[in-house]
């Protein structure tokens, strides 16, 4: 069958219960409860904690077939996924299934757990590396379910994604299990992604190597969650975790890009009180960051609140007063977390605070702009950012879909020709976040503006834009680049892409060789 | 008149920037045979930069090739370049009239029948150059502008290069004048510090009130404040358009004598007032003033 981006999804996909295409982007009106989590106790006199990680597993007991759940704050500098599927490797178990937030290089050991049966699913928002390579080589038998951000946070609250024990890397703990991200060796700052997980998850197990006084303070994930603290050498290697600064792109091309993305959102008339904005942490990303700062200077701006992942950049706008507040999913670098530790108006959040579509409201519909990459886009907007050109997974939706179906405007700001490659397609291979969610394109070579925004078109052609007709730009990309063979795919699907409510978006197939 | 604020060099051995040098609007691109490529690789430059120029879409910049000074590589330079039409050469080193004739002839044997004459444009970088600077400019009516290298002309005099650019205000102006008097335009040495923005805009307005009518430019980052400083604003453009209503209020009064604010008019400023509104057309300000 066809879903409503005319990608073809199969009616059963083996080892995925339920399939239910993408309807559109607020198509699909959720008609249930939240999962109710299982109900604790304690006894005063009970002690949280556990000497190492095989008494955990035999204390919940931890058996074949479940799933364990961990985030991906400590990105490829994550010690805690490898250690807790060693113990399990050790222990015998079987055909466990691994949600975990993101998928770094550091996960490769994942491999070898699933080529032994310990591990049998994958369920994730994002992955890169040796496992992302694997999976679209076939690794696993059955599909590995790719999420976003929020949909991750929606499937755990609607009981989709059903935890059985979360193990969480905590940078601090108490011996009560109270944990926070801004202490420690291992400081992340935002443990927002393990929210969700702590909330819903039968079983709450806390991994940390800095074990503070009780109570902790502060307190990002409760006491009242969490059942056992478990004290280890070394949760994760801070080079991986943080990195110290983080830097503006010095690439022409790319600050071209931004600066034309820049007075992309200023011929949009939001950069005014109040302005509300995401962007990423890489290359042209926070470019345009710098870009609208000083059109946020130079009109004496103050903005309401950056969103996303937080970087020293947007620490230095809210002390600055350019923003009133940050709301901070995941912190990416030392600024970030020093931010979050002492300033009150840099506020955490979880994954669906931050971006589930089924609640009463998450923070991502109060955006009014949102900066975005791509690695692909068709001529219908719809863009691609889970395979690669040729074709293997390279990462994932994140927060991409979300943060699209949430703002008022989404800019995709990409090099027009990448490589040798044109980023303008007939087709993406892969579908992740649908064109009637997408605004603009902006790349060094011209603006492209979704045919549905007459009015966005009306207000850049007036601001003096280079304007082009997405198929125009498609053209000149070609004329440089010529038209690029299609990626050969087999038949097995490696992955589904889940849209952030839960329906299909697309497929992955497997790739040859 | 050509505009030339902002002149870019692109490396000539850089692919990458070579098929990206059109998107960032500098008036003209100036593909780098000379400094930016190491001697084991001025064929491989060459042979990229002829290919850049059959086939690579640099938009409205004019496109200009550096060549190898005329003692290295300039003859192999010129045979592979000029063929594959630029719209112009930067000749470096040029010290006399002679060197500008010797390009012009090894030019003309390589221009292909029915081609635009490939223009000329002198890098003054030494003593000698800025000393011959009215001769190389009247040397050939190919030469449409003179351009100053101020990094190897104060080596040249023996002194310190500084960001306030004292040690090479005599090679400015002498420079300007000569070029100036010839009819031809005076481009200004780039900054060569691409991290700071108000260095680049102190020194860029200098240059505009010295006369120069553009700056070489070695980072993209640098093109909008170039360009910034070297178009008319908009006070300007209300000026000149002032100056012309005044002399043809007058012209039509049967008046040779034209006053604006009590300031007589006379030739040199309609003149001035045409270029601003020459210019201003050129760049779409007037849309933009209405």
């Amino acid at each position: 069958m066809k879903n409503a981006i005319g990608r073809e999804i199969p009616e059963k996909i083996s080892g995925i219960a339920e399939i239910k295409p993408f309807a559109g982007a607020f198509a699909t009106v959720p008609e249930m409860r939240r999962q109710a989590p299982k109900v604790k106790r304690i006894k005063p006199t009970d002690n949280k904690l556990v000497d190492n990680l095989v008494e955990v597993f035999k204390k919940i007991p931890v058996t074949d077939g479940m799933t364990l759940s961990f985030h991906h704050h400590f990105r490829n500098g994550d010690g805690v996924v490898n250690m807790v599927l060693a113990t399990a490797a050790q222990l015998g178990l079987k055909n466990l299934t691994v949600a975990l937030s993101s998928v770094f290089p550091v996960h490769a050991p994942i491999i070898e757990h699933v080529k032994n049966g310990v591990v049998t699913g994958l369920d994730t928002n994002y992955m890169s590396g040796p496992v992302a390579q694997a999976v679209s080589r076939g690794l696993f038998n059955k599909p590995v379910v790719l999420r976003t951000h929020g949909g991750r946070g929606r499937a755990i609250e609607c009981g989709q994604l059903k935890i059985d024990v979360a193990f969480i890397a905590a940078p601090a703990a108490d011996a009560y299990g109270n944990l926070n991200g801004v202490e420690g060796p291992a400081a992340c700052g935002s443990l927002g992604y393990a929210f969700p997980d702590a909330q819903y998850a039968d079983h709450v197990v806390a991994v940390t190597d800095y074990l503070g006084e009780y109570p902790l303070s502060p307190i990002s994930i409760p006491q009242t969650r969490v059942d056992y603290v478990v004290k280890v050498e070394c949760v994760g290697d801070p080079k991986g975790i943080v990195s110290g600064t983080t830097r503006i792109t010095k690439d022409p091309v790319g600050l071209k890009i931004a600066e034309t993305a820049a007075k992309v959102i200023q011929a949009t008339g939001l950069i005014k009180n109040g302005f509300a904005f995401q962007t990423g942490a890489g290359g042209a990303s926070l470019a345009t960051a710098a870009f609208v700062r000083k059109m946020m200077e130079k009109d004496n701006v103050v903005g309401s609140f950056a969103l996303g992942g937080i970087t020293g950049y947007m620490v230095d706008m809210l002390e600055k007063g350019l923003f009133k507040k940050l709301i901070d999913v995941q912190g990416f670098d030392l600024e970030a977390i020093r931010s979050l530790a002492t300033n009150p108006n840099h506020l955490e959040v979880g994954a669906d605070f931050y971006a589930s579509p089924f609640n009463a409201g998450c923070a991502v519909n109060q955006l009014d702009v949102v900066i975005l990459g791509a690695t692909e886009m068709d001529t219908d907007f719809n863009v691609n950012v889970v395979t690669g050109s040729d074709g293997v997974i390279m990462g994932g939706s994140g927060g991409h879909a979300d943060a699209a179906a949430g703002a008022k405007v989404t800019i995709i700001v990409a090099n027009l020709l990448r490589g040798r490659l044109p980023i303008i397609v007939d087709k993406v291979l892969t579908a992740t976040t649908p064109g009637e969610t997408i605004d603009v394109l902006v790349t060094e070579r011209g603006v492209a503006v979704n045919p549905r925004r007459t009015d966005l078109k009306e207000k850049f052609l007036a601001a003096g834009l280079p304007i082009k007709d997405i198929q125009e730009l498609k053209e000149l990309a070609e004329k440089i680049a010529g038209v690029p063979k299609e990626v050969k795919t087999g038949d097995n699907i490696v992955a589904v892409v889940e849209y952030r409510d839960g329906t299909i978006i697309d497929v992955v197939r497997q790739v040859e060789g | 008149m050509d505009l030339r604020r902002s002149m870019l060099f692109i490396p000539g051995n850089n692919p990458g920037m070579l098929q990206n040098g059109g998107v960032f609007g500098a008036d003209s691109v100036i593909l780098d045979l000379e400094d930016a490529v190491a001697p084991m690789e001025k064929d491989a430059a060459r042979f990229l930069v002829a290919h850049a120029l059959r086939t690579v879409d640099y938009g409205s910049s004019e496109t200009v090739i550096r060549i190898n000074p005329l003692d290295t590589f300039a003859a192999a330079d010129i045979k592979a370049i000029v063929p594959c039409c630029p719209d112009a050469i930067l000749v470096p080193k040029v010290e006399s009239a002679a060197d500008i004739h010797q390009v012009i002839a090894m030019i003309a044997a390589a221009e292909k029948p029915g081609q635009t004459p490939v223009k000329i444009i002198a890098l003054l970088e030494t003593p000698c150059g800025i000393v011959e600077a009215y001769n190389i400019a009247k040397a050939d009516p190919r030469v449409v502008a003179l351009a100053l290298g101020a990094e190897d002309y104060t080596a040249g005099l023996g002194a310190m290069r500084t960001k306030e650019g004292t040690e090479i205000f005599t090679a400015r102006t002498v420079l300007i004048n000569a070029a100036a008097a010839a009819g031809i335009q005076s481009i200004d040495t780039p900054y060569t510090d691409a991290n700071d923005e108000e260095g680049l805009l102190a020194d860029t307005e200098l240059a505009k009130r010295l006369g120069f009518k553009g700056k070489l430019s070695i980072n993209p980052r640098q093109i909008d404040v170039i360009h910034n400083v070297f178009s008319p604003s908009l006070s300007d453009i209300d000026w000149a358009e002032q100056v012309i209503q005044a002399i043809r209020k007058a012209e039509s009064e049967g008046s040779g004598v034209a006053s604006l604010n009590g300031k007589m008019v006379d030739l040199p400023i309609v003149n001035r007032a045409e270029t601003i509104l020459h210019l201003a057309q050129l760049l779409g300000l007037m849309e933009e003033k209405k």
